[in-house]
């Protein structure tokens, strides 16, 4: 089974791309499932069901939906393999731009929309510097002129990533992508490979929801401030 | 490209040659003192910066010099020119076989597309954006210089075929007309835009029935004046050979000076129109019906003579149009 991640802002047309995406799939044949993650409330799942699909929807609640990604990759891609899909498509939205769940030798998509504004692809970070694909939508709207600098300004993040142009009301420009991603390995790994950008470094008292502050309420995985001795000054 | 170069050199020679460079390290996090060289840059970071990128100094410092490289040749690669684009047939709706044969077209040729709104105008510009190869619902496919496009993405983007103008566009970027083009001539940094950006104004002043200048705000502009600046543009800083125009019919612009003016820079254009005075100002007219190019034809004679009656119509509409504005009594006729 091929998987493939899907990733970028909220409401920047992942949902819209796959659903086109998985049209053609079905019309050829390709046995097609999604994952959608998210934090609170998705309607995503309900979008792809009505495409006649499987689809599986987890909910991060109160955990960063990009490491509540990472640690239910592995269950979901065996729940792919398991009902025999050809293809895995994953949609997840990040919540602070830190975080990027693309995985070694996975094909890694970052959709992002013209709409947001040509300074967007300098904002976004590891999700569009590490991705192997990047979709821009939103570009019906928009002068050539602001498409070409936004492209230029996502080549100057990515100078390596393939760009392709895809409106996400019509589909259009779907069908090069849908090509490009057929060039990807359909074995894909996922136990025991890697994220290509590691995600911060936490679990302390305050990613399990402490609100006290102070010395003795901390545990865990904690970053503590350098204060020079001399300046330290105060109470003892 | 070698980093050695650069790491006893302060940052700030660095970028000015390589305005890209600063984006990279700044994206990362880097902080930057200007005055430092880049090797005092590399390894001045906290210790944090360090550990949220998972690197050693020496590390960012490889993948910068890959980045830097990445990023000259892509900058560098010359736009290759077009002498000619074929397009072939393909198939209609229902699979019929087109019947035409292929049509090859030059820089400076007009060709108008025509028929029913849903009978698949908008899809052959779609081919065309996209080079087709027989890849798209249609089956047709696209040749330019006789060769189908390249497959490779990464020279594509910079290889651009065509460019786009429609009726749905607009500005959405908050910036004055000056810096919204200095933005778009930036894209191509190896090529002389030398007094452009003034040459597209004058232009698209030249297309508008009112005039803006420099500061005005590109998104505060009107229809008429958007779509004016959109095409002078396409014709002077899109580097695309191709310009598709999809039913500008009511753009408030000079339409025959539009077209002139893109075919004066040798980009081929294809219009698709509702327009009878549009679609004579083409040489080659396509039809479509059902998905498929039902109809070639050249503009005859007797065309000529419509097209001309028609500029007079025109022409007198503008005349009316720019009385009224004046608080003229629009009596003559
Ligand atoms: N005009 C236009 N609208 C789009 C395009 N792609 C998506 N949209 C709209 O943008 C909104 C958000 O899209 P959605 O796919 O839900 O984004 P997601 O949150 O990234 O999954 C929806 O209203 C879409 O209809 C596009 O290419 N052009
Ligand atoms: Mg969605």
């Amino acid at each position: 089974m091929k998987l493939i991640t899907f990733s970028g802002p909220p409401s920047s047309g992942k949902t819209s791309v796959i659903s086109k995406m998985i049209r053609a799939y079905l019309e050829r044949g390709t046995k097609v499932g999604v994952v959608k993650f998210d934090c609170l409330q998705s309607n995503d799942d309900k979008i792809y069901a009505r495409l006649q699909v499987p689809v599986l929807l987890g909910l991060s609640g109160q955990q960063c939906p990009d490491h509540y990604y990472i640690s239910n990759i592995e269950d979901v891609f065996n729940w792919g393999a398991g009902i025999h899909l050809d293809i895995l498509l994953s949609e997840s939205a990040g919540l602070c731009n830190r975080c990027a769940p693309h995985i070694r030798g996975i094909p890694a998509v970052c959709v992002i929309d013209q709409m947001s504004g040509v300074h967007t692809p300098g904002k976004i970070g590891p999700v569009l510097r590490f991705a192997d694909i990047v979709v821009i939508t939103k570009s019906d709207i928009v002068s050539q002129a602001e498409r070409e600098v936004f492209e230029m300004n996502v080549q100057y993040v990515n100078p390596r990533a393939e760009i392709f142009h895809i409106n996400g009301l019509t589909g259009q420009g779907s069908a090069e992508l849908i090509e490009a991603l057929d060039g990807y390995t359909n074995d894909s790994v996922v136990t025991d490979n890697k994220l290509r950008y590691p995600m911060p470094m936490a679990l302390c008292s305050y990613c399990l929801g402490e609100t006290n502050i102070g010395a003795r309420y901390q545990l865990g995985n904690l970053r503590k401030i350098k204060i020079p001795e001399e300046n330290t000054g105060g109470s003892k | 490209m070698t980093i050695n170069k650069y790491l006893k050199e302060p940052v700030e020679s660095l970028f000015a040659e390589h305005p890209y460079a600063k984006d990279w390290l700044e994206q990362i996090s880097c902080v930057i003192d200007p005055g430092d060289t880049l090797f005092d840059v590399l390894y001045k970071q906290r210790e944090s910066f360090y550990v949220s990128q998972n690197m050693t100094a020496r590390m960012i410092a490889r993948q910068f010099e890959d980045y830097l490289q990445v990023m000259r040749d892509m900058l560098e690669q010359p736009v290759r020119a077009v002498k000619t684009i074929t397009l072939c047939p393909g198939h209609g709706k229902t699979k019929e076989p087109e019947q035409f044969a292929p049509l090859t077209f030059h820089p400076g040729d007009i060709i108008a597309v025509v028929g029913p709104t849903g009978s698949g105008k908008s899809r052959l510009l779609e081919d065309i954006e996209c080079g087709a190869s027989g890849n798209t619902p249609t089956g047709r496919r696209m040749l330019i210089n006789n060769e189908t496009l390249s497959k490779d993405r990464k020279t594509r983007t910079r290889q651009r075929i065509a460019a786009q103008l429609s009726q749905n566009m607009n500005f959405v970027i908050d910036l004055t007309v000056r810096d919204f083009l200095s933005m778009h001539a930036r894209c191509w940094p190896t090529a002389n835009t030398g007094g452009r950006i003034e040459r597209i104004l004058e232009l698209a002043n030249s297309l508008a029935g009112e005039k803006f200048d420099m500061e005005s705000n590109v998104a505060q502009l009107s229809g008429g004046q958007s779509r004016a600046l959109m095409i002078a543009d396409c014709a002077l800083l899109s580097h695309a050979p191709i310009v598709l125009i999809d039913e500008i019919e009511n753009a408030g612009i000079n339409r025959r000076k539009a077209l002139e003016l893109l075919t004066g820079e040798d980009k081929i254009v294809f219009l698709t129109t509702h327009d009878p005075l549009l679609a004579l100002l083409a040489h080659t007219r396509l039809v479509i019906k059902n998905g498929a190019i039902d109809r070639v034809i050249q503009r005859t004679k007797r065309e000529e003579e419509t097209l001309r009656k028609l500029e007079a119509a025109d022409n007198k509409m503008l005349e009316l149009r720019t009385l009224m504005r004046g608080g003229e009594l629009l009596e003559d006729l």
